[in-house]
Formats: C-alpha cells, sequence, structure tokens
C-alpha cells in the first residue's frame, strides 16, 4: 500500500534518511521504533509530503505522491506536536477539517464522545493542555474513517486511562483491516497491538521484521526484551 | 480552493484591524475632500497618502498574517489539499480582504468627488499597489523561518520603495543632471512600482505641467496608450513574479 524506495533527506550538513527502503501493506499494525532523532518523524512527514525528500520515490497504491494530493484522504495523521490555530477554539478547528474534507461517509466520533471533548469545545486551543492538544489530533485522526492511520507518538502526554482508550482504539481499527503506522520509543505498550516492528537508527533501518519471528528467534515473551536483546546482540 | 479563502476571509473579518484599516483610509480620504475646496488638490494629497500607507499596510500586515498562519498552514498540509491552492488561497483572502477595504474606503469618495479618468486611475493603481506588496509580503515571509527577520525583511523592503527609492534617483537626477538621462529615467521608474504608479496619477492631473521637460518625456512614453498599457503590465508583473517565486518555495518547504 505504502511503498518508499531509496528515500533521502539533508537538513542542512544533517543526513537524517539514507537510502530508506520499505513497504508497508493493508491489515499491518507497525511500530517504528528509535532513539531520539533517528529520523522517525521526517519519515513519516515525507509520506504525508509534509518534508519533501531530497531523492527517491514514495508510492501510495502505487501512485507516486510528488504532485498527487487526493492520497491524502485515505490518510489520518496525529502529529507528535499537534499545533493549532491559537485563535480557533476546538469545535472551529474540527468543523475546519471537516469542510476541508468534505466528509461524504459517516464520521465516527468515538473517540470524540470517550475523550469528553464536547464540553470543552468551545475552549481556545491556546489555553489547551498538551494532552488534550493531543487527544484533539487523535480524534482528527480517526474521525474520517481512513484506510491508514498514521500515529508519531500516540500516548505521548495522555493520562493513561486516555491512553488505554486510544489504545484500544487502535486495536479496533487494525482488526477492521487498517494499516496503523505507530512511531513510539516506548516499546512496552505496544506489545499487544504491533505485528511488525521497523527499527531505525541514523537515519537508516537496521530491521524490518514480524513480531511473531522477533519473539521465536531471541526467544523472549515481550516485543521490548526481545529488541533489547537484538540490539545488544549488534553491539 | 473557495473553501480555503472563505476560511481565511472570516479569520481577517474576525481580526478587526482590517476593518479598522477601512475606517482609517475612509476619514482620510473624506476628510482630504471636505478640507480642500479644489477637488484636484485633494487627490494630490490623497495620491500621497495612498502611496504610503496602501504599501505599508499590505506588506506588513500580510507579512504577520502569514507568519500568524504557520499553524493553519501546517494544519492544512496534512490534509487532502493542494500546497498551490492553500499558499494561493491566503494570497487571495489578504488581497480581497485589502483591496475591498481600499475601494470601500478611497474608491467610494474619490469617484464622488473627482472626474471620471483621474480617480480611475487613482483606484486602479491604489489596488495593484495593494496586490503587489501583498505579493511582495508573501516572498519576504516565506524567505525566513524567523518572524523578526521576516517582518524586518518586510520594513526594509517598504522603507527602499517609499522612501530611499526616490532618494536615488533625485540622486542620479543631481549627478547626471548634465546629460540627457530623460529615457533612462523612464526605464528606472519601472523599477519601482510606487514610482510608476505615482507618475501614472500625476500624468491624469493639471499638476503635470508643472513637472516640465522630464514630464513632457514621461507624458510622451506614459501619456500614449501603449505606454499606458506597458505601464499596467510592468505592475500586472510587480504582482505576479514575487507570488509565484514565494509558491516555488512554500512548495518545496519541509513543514
Amino acid at each position: 500500500m505504502i511503498a518508499l524506495h531509496n528515500i533521502s533527506k539533508q537538513f542542512g550538513k544533517l543526513e537524517v534518511l539514507k537510502h530508506i527502503e520499505l513497504s508497508f501493506n493493508q491489515g499491518e499494525c507497525i511500530a517504528i521504533v528509535g532513539p531520539n532523532g533517528c529520523g522517525k518523524t521526517t519519515m513519516i512527514k515525507s509520506i504525508l509530503n509534509m518534508v519533501i525528500p531530497d531523492s527517491g520515490q514514495i508510492l501510495f497504491n502505487g501512485i507516486d505522491i510528488r504532485n498527487h494530493y487526493k492520497y491524502r484522504m485515505d490518510i489520518g495523521y496525529m502529529p507528535q506536536i499537534g499545533r493549532y490555530p491559537e485563535n480557533m477554539n476546538i469545535g472551529q478547528v474540527i468543523k475546519t477539517i471537516k469542510l476541508l474534507r468534505g466528509s461524504n461517509s459517516k464520521l465516527d466520533d468515538e473517540l470524540y464522545i470517550q475523550f469528553g471533548i464536547d464540553q470543552l469545545k468551545s475552549k481556545k486551543m491556546a489555553t489547551l493542555s498538551g494532552g488534550t492538544r493531543q487527544k484533539v489530533s487523535a480524534i482528527l485522526a480517526f474521525m474520517f474513517n481512513p484506510k491508514v492511520l498514521i500515529l508519531d507518538e500516540p500516548t505521548a502526554g495522555l493520562d493513561p486511562l486516555s491512553a488505554e482508550l486510544l489504545k484500544e482504539k487502535i486495536l479496533k481499527e487494525k482488526n477492521n483491516g487498517k494499516l496503523v503506522l505507530i512511531s513510539s520509543h516506548l516499546l512496552a505498550e505496544l506489545d499487544d497491538i504491533v505485528s511488525e516492528v521497523v527499527f531505525m537508527e541514523d537515519g537508516n533501518i537496521l530491521f524490518h521484521k514480524n513480531t511473531a519471528i522477533i519473539k521465536k528467534e531471541t526467544g523472549e515473551q515481550t516485543i521490548s526484551k526481545a529488541i533489547t536483546r537484538i540490539l545488544k546482540k549488534s553491539i | 480552493m473557495k473553501k480555503i479563502v472563505f476560511l481565511v476571509l472570516i479569520d481577517i473579518v474576525k481580526n478587526r484591524v482590517v476593518v479598522a484599516y477601512t475606517l482609517i483610509l475612509a476619514i482620510l480620504s473624506w476628510g482630504v475632500f471636505m478640507l480642500e475646496d479644489s477637488s484636484n488638490k485633494g487627490l494630490l494629497t490623497l495620491l500621497n497618502v495612498v502611496l504610503l500607507v496602501v504599501p505599508l499596510m499590505s506588506l506588513l500586515f500580510s507579512t504577520i498574517y502569514l507568519y500568524n498562519s504557520v499553524e493553519f498552514i501546517e494544519l492544512l498540509v496534512s490534509q487532502p489539499v493542494k500546497r498551490k491552492s492553500i499558499w494561493l488561497s491566503l494570497y487571495g483572502g489578504l488581497a480581497i480582504s485589502l483591496t475591498g477595504a481600499f475601494l470601500l474606503a478611497v474608491g467610494l469618495p474619490v469617484f464622488l468627488f473627482c472626474e471620471f479618468n483621474a480617480a480611475g486611475i487613482l483606484v486602479i493603481t491604489g489596488c495593484l499597489i495593494t496586490l503587489i506588496f501583498t505579493s511582495i509580503a508573501f516572498l519576504s515571509a516565506i524567505s525566513s523561518r524567523d518572524k523578526a527577520k521576516g517582518i524586518g525583511i518586510a520594513i526594509m523592503l517598504w522603507l527602499y520603495f517609499a522612501l530611499l527609492f526616490d532618494g536615488l534617483v533625485l540622486f542620479l537626477l543631481f549627478q547626471f543632471g548634465e546629460y540627457p538621462i530623460e529615457k533612462p529615467m523612464v526605464l528606472l521608474s519601472i523599477l519601482s512600482p510606487l514610482d510608476l504608479s505615482r507618475i501614472l496619477n500625476l500624468l491624469q492631473m493639471d499638476s503635470s505641467a508643472l513637472m516640465g521637460y522630464t514630464g513632457a518625456i514621461f507624458k510622451n512614453y506614459f501619456g500614449t496608450a501603449i505606454g499606458m498599457v506597458v505601464a499596467f503590465m510592468v505592475l500586472a508583473a510587480w504582482t505576479i513574479i514575487p507570488l509565484f517565486i514565494s509558491l516555488k518555495i512554500f512548495n518545496k518547504k519541509d513543514l
């Protein structure tokens, strides 16, 4: 569904992505893990065409995403730090996106209800806490029933209860056959959702493997332990 | 694209600065015509206001508005919207509101008090100046991520076009007064949209007779139909080129 061919990106002298080759298919739930500054967010943003790679090609359903914008109709994106127009309130932000998406399909307001955002909808974005912003980002990502969900550090900043709600929602959408991309460095919380792991380091892909295979190879019960073991071995 | 223009327009109206700008321009133009008994003198006063205030407002307000819209742009870029339509819609929204303000505040009294030709030229050049300086604002805002730097560039550009350029022209005029520099002067006026607008306006007024030999040369070039067309094409180029360059940069920008 999504394929990255030979993607490279430099910010000044810093090489953030080095000849990335990856492909993701429908129904998978992929965790992109790696230390801070390894290029996770840059890679995600280049799939959304928010960052424009210096070289290489990104295909979405076989179509090059350059000069093509409609493919983003199928993507729900939850940014790591959601930045919204400060003078709008929550309701206006949601309305704006609805207007732009021209939502014909039925809207998914499950998270909107579960997070209890309705009582906060006249609050200005400037006054929101980090966690509430994060909730708004999550609501917007899931609202339009996209085929692909791209979540950048989804649970960072959420309280445990909301994080659990979000995790359940992710699991549900994955079971509906959607492609879910999650970037995170908290391995433990991804254990029961993820089907594949992509490990990045310094702009390179260290490995891209199925979780069952990883667990089998290392003989560990949880992904976090398995990955730690692999990393220790490679050092 | 219409939807985004609509969103931008609502935001600008809510912001109320453009409403205040309309009021101030209206007070200025009505005041000028009430105080001056000759409408021609009034027009001349108003021309100077238009040549200073309109570019300043268009340039500064648009630049600051763009920096304030960074989050809005970021929000839209991840949605199924063309980058081109985000950028051009922002331009559309700003251009519509600022030219609307100008037409309402200056256009109305000018057409009421002055003869049609001179009023027409003032209103058209005023609108073009708004479009040109909004377009230059887009270039200065995209040229730097740093807000202070971008707004600084905008102010420098205003100083250059509104004050410095005239000084340079005057300097050249005095230094090379012995030589036949009238023709190069005509060419030089192309480099500043404000000077070109001033010349176009003065030629429509009686006071053009006071400009002497240089005025006659200008009349020779810009007084004719072809000269006018060329002058307006130059002004159109001043609108399109900065906007086009800023769009090219925006299309490749990492957000």
